[in-house]
């Protein structure tokens, strides 16, 4: 019965793409009308084949097919977003690298979102919900719930990254940073969303534990919070059924400020809040210690996603936006670095007893680099939201290399750690195929983001310095282009920390596959959850 | 899943006895550092949103006490600068064009502030060092399209050129010899090797001589008969190495066959009402543009 409900909504998808690819207004609605009757046709035709089939009895053990397919994803996705930033950096460098030819297509600006998108949401999301499914199935002694939903999440998730990327090639954006997709891809995330909150939900009220591990405490803020900052920031009116372009329902500063909320918080939420959560399952696990201070871990979560939420008005000082909003958004920027630091801190001291492993294992190794990528970033962070401070950092470069050093940093190296703990785990083989390469992958990565973070520090505040400089008189000394020229040799190194980074990160996919491939299998069965 | 409360760590605390999948945790306090600091953020937070607007009420915030806005700040950084230089400004928004260099502090002032109004304004297109681009002209050199004095320069920068904003804007236009069959494709070949010639550039003789008669009917009326150009109706010279969009044979032929029609819009605050450029600042980018070089 199941399989023919199935049918005939995967029938009606495709006759209605089929119908929207005939009506489109523009070629970006068109070309997804077309990927989505594809994908829906596959379908179709799969679900066709195995209808009536007697089905083997349902797994017992965890759901860990699904989590592989995340960790390829992840570890995909993010060649694919560092070598689309790697690019961008040099065409920032050298202009000619927007080819004439690729005009419209491939020149910076339908490009940088590529990026952004491909390492936030494609790297970065397929991490977390690769290591969410994992962790909440091991911390409960539970199977993940809901059949396979978690599979419907995974390609259901997929299909959104492969809408956003071709839409920005395509140029279809609604303009809003990191919230680029257009209204029908923002529905169909929604829906996505949902479901993995009901995945996580189900298998957390299952849970053979009596208390929820503090990971999933994390997991859940974030999949909670990113869904009603997705739903709330991407309110709009379709122009058009046939057609990409919305209209957003807040207007002018109110639409900024929504903006910001979600920008500030997709960083609090996403790279921070489900980032944590990685972390407090895999360092634990690495280092074989226990976490340092469970009351530590209580007091920090709770400050930290109250604070949060409050922090986005500090993208907008000196605009449009009211002064009392712009120093709320300050004030609660600077409380919120104590509550950062805690993850910090309960990172750090879980190695106490066990630091002698940094010299012998390069997994642990990166993680602490992570976390203290993790604890400069959320120091940097509130400093940059102070009002005076920022009438300096803002618009310059030194907010990239703020980012930067968090997302290559703690957000990249985090996720490295994680990759390289699961797959001998998720594979079933006794250890890492190589662990010299994890090593160059380590001080690859470490040089690189070192170089990106210092190239932009130093054009971010000499690129302020110059905007700000005025003579005796009160003139202004110098022109925005001279500031661009001045900068041209900082931009060559800020590329050449991408290629470096980008180097470790082929390192590692040629590591976690020759693993799969090469790695001797473990002697004994993997850990199974107790039969249901 | 049992836990082991009874074990200790270095510091004496146990741990919390649950256990997932492996993983424990100490019973360890607060860090003394860590918990302070929060708390002195959180008095500081406080004691500043008392002091700068802060807190939503119904229909205003929370002014605070110091009466700071980002607006007044910004304000009172200007009108610092005002002030001081309020004497200079009334002197130049009036100032006789020609003689200002006499006046040494008056005249330092204007090439000073007309930089920064040249950088902010007219760099985009003319480059931050002035030396222009293709179409745009080069500032520094002594050839000028429309007149290199100074109330030249100045009214080039207050009504524009060929723009729809100011009626009084510097209007001319080139006709497109080709794409209107005002001279056929062979004509148009035999006119730019004129020019070649002219310009002393390598070109065909027999095409040129060709070419003479073309440009004394159809092109001397604008750019003489001599081919020097004539500044009252923003003919160049073609007769020199300076070129706006280039001087080679396959861009002369491209300029008679199409035309041009670059476009400067008039900078005046008189027809751009946000944005635009006050009396005193055109005046002070004139003279700063003048100084350059080419001025004459």
């Amino acid at each position: 019965m199941w399989d023919y409900v199935k049918l005939a909504v995967l029938g009606a998808i495709v006759v209605l793409a089929a119908i929207a690819a005939n009506y489109a207004r523009d070629l970006a609605y068109q070309v997804h009308a077309i990927i989505i009757l594809a994908a829906a046709g596959g379908l179709f035709v799969w679900t066709l084949r195995r209808t009536g089939e007697a089905r083997p009895a349902p797994e017992t053990g965890y759901l860990d097919g699904v989590v592989r397919a995340g960790v390829i994803a992840t570890a995909g996705w993010g060649v694919v977003g560092f070598l689309a930033g790697t690019f961008i950096a040099f065409q920032l460098a050298f202009p000619q690298l927007n080819f004439e030819w690729a005009q419209g297509y491939a020149n910076f600006g339908r490009l940088r979102p590529l990026h952004t998108s491909a390492v936030i949401f494609a790297f970065g999301g397929n991490a977390l919900l690769a290591t969410s499914f994992y962790v909440v199935q091991r911390t409960s002694a539970a199977r993940l719930w809901g059949g396979n939903a978690a599979w419907f999440v995974f390609w259901g998730y997929q299909l959104v990254i492969v809408l956003a990327a071709t839409g920005y090639l395509l140029g279809q954006t609604q303009g809003k940073e990191y919230a680029e997709p257009e209204w029908y891809i923002d529905l169909w995330l929604t829906i996505v969303w949902v479901v993995y909150l009901l995945v996580f939900l189900g298998t957390l009220m299952k849970r053979k534990e009596p208390h929820i591990y503090v990971a999933n405490w994390f997991y859940l803020s974030f999949i909670v919070t990113i869904a009603m900052l997705h739903i709330v920031n991407n309110l709009s009116l379709p122009v058009s059924i046939f057609g990409s372009k919305s209209v957003q329902v807040f207007a002018g500063v109110q639409d900024a400020m929504t903006q910001w909320w979600y920008g500030h918080n997709a960083v609090g939420f996403f790279l921070t809040a489900g980032f944590l959560g990685m972390m407090y399952y895999f360092v634990p696990k690495q280092a074989e210690r226990p976490v340092f201070s469970y009351k530590l871990s209580i007091i920090h979560f709770w400050a930290l996603i109250f604070l949060y939420i409050w922090a986005g008005p500090h993208h907008l000082h000196y605009t449009a936006l009211p002064d009392w909003a712009s120093t709320l958004g300050m004030v609660f920027s600077v409380i919120l670095w104590m509550p950062s630091w805690g993850g910090m801190i309960n990172g750090l001291m879980t190695l106490s007893g066990a630091w002698d492993k940094l010299r012998t294992d390069p997994v642990i190794r990166m993680m602490v680099v992570s976390i203290g990528f993790y604890g400069m970033s959320t120091f940097e962070g509130p400093m940059m939201s102070i009002r005076a401070v920022n009438s300096l950092s803002h618009y310059t470069d030194w907010t990239i290399g703020h980012v930067h050093s968090g997302a290559l940093g703690w957000n990249g190296m985090i996720t490295f750690g994680a990759l390289y703990f699961l797959v001998p785990k998720l594979w079933n083989k006794e250890r890492l195929y190589s662990l010299s390469m994890v090593s160059w992958h380590f001080w690859l990565a470490t040089i690189g983001i070192v170089l990106y973070a210092a190239s932009m520090w130093v054009t971010g505040i000499m690129e302020g310095l110059m905007w700000r400089e005025v003579d005796a008189q009160g003139f202004l000394v110098n022109s925005f282009a001279d500031t661009v020229a001045a900068k041209f040799p900082m931009y060559v190194v800020r590329g050449l920390g991408g290629v470096l980074y980008l180097t470790g990160a082929i390192i590692m996919v040629y590591n976690l596959w020759m693993t799969v491939r090469r790695s001797p299998a473990k002697a004994e069965a993997p850990a199974m959850a107790p039969a249901e | 899943m049992s836990g082991t409360p009874e074990k200790k760590n270095e510091d004496g605390y146990g741990t919390t006895g649950h256990e997932w999948d492996g993983i424990e945790e100490w019973n360890n306090p607060l860090p003394r550092w860590w918990l302070w600091t929060f708390y002195i953020t959180i008095i500081w937070g406080i004691g500043y949103t008392i002091a700068y607007p802060a807190w939503p009420l119904v229909d205003r915030a929370t002014a605070g006490l110091l009466g700071y806005s980002t607006r007044g700040e910004v304000a009172e950084q200007i009108s610092e600068f005002e002030a001081r230089n309020a004497e200079l400004q009334v002197q130049l928004a009036s100032a006789d064009l020609n003689t200002i260099s006499d006046d040494a502090a008056l005249f330092n002032y204007a090439v000073q502030g007309g930089a920064a109004v040249f950088r902010n304004n007219c760099s985009q297109c003319h480059g931050s060092g002035a030396a222009g681009a293709v179409g745009y002209p080069n500032l520094l050199d002594d050839a000028w399209l429309w007149g290199g004095t100074i109330e030249e320069i100045a009214y080039s920068v207050r009504h524009g050129i060929r723009n729809e904003q100011s009626l009084d804007a510097r209007w001319s236009q080139m006709p497109a010899f080709g794409a209107d069959e005002l001279l056929d494709e062979q004509q148009i070949v035999e006119v730019a090797h004129y020019v070649l010639q002219i310009s002393g550039q390598a070109h065909d003789a027999d095409l040129a001589s060709a070419g003479a008669e073309t440009f004394d009917l159809e092109c001397s009326g604008c750019h003489m008969a001599d081919g020097t150009g004539d500044m009252l109706g923003g003919a160049p010279n073609l007769t020199d190495a300076i070129w706006l969009y280039g001087g080679d044979e396959a861009t002369l032929i491209e300029t008679i066959t199409n035309s041009r029609f670059g476009v400067m819009p008039a900078w005046s605050e008189e027809f751009r009402p946000a944005g635009g450029l006050s009396d005193s600042e055109i005046n002070a980018v004139a003279t700063y543009v003048h100084q350059l070089g080419g001025g004459q």
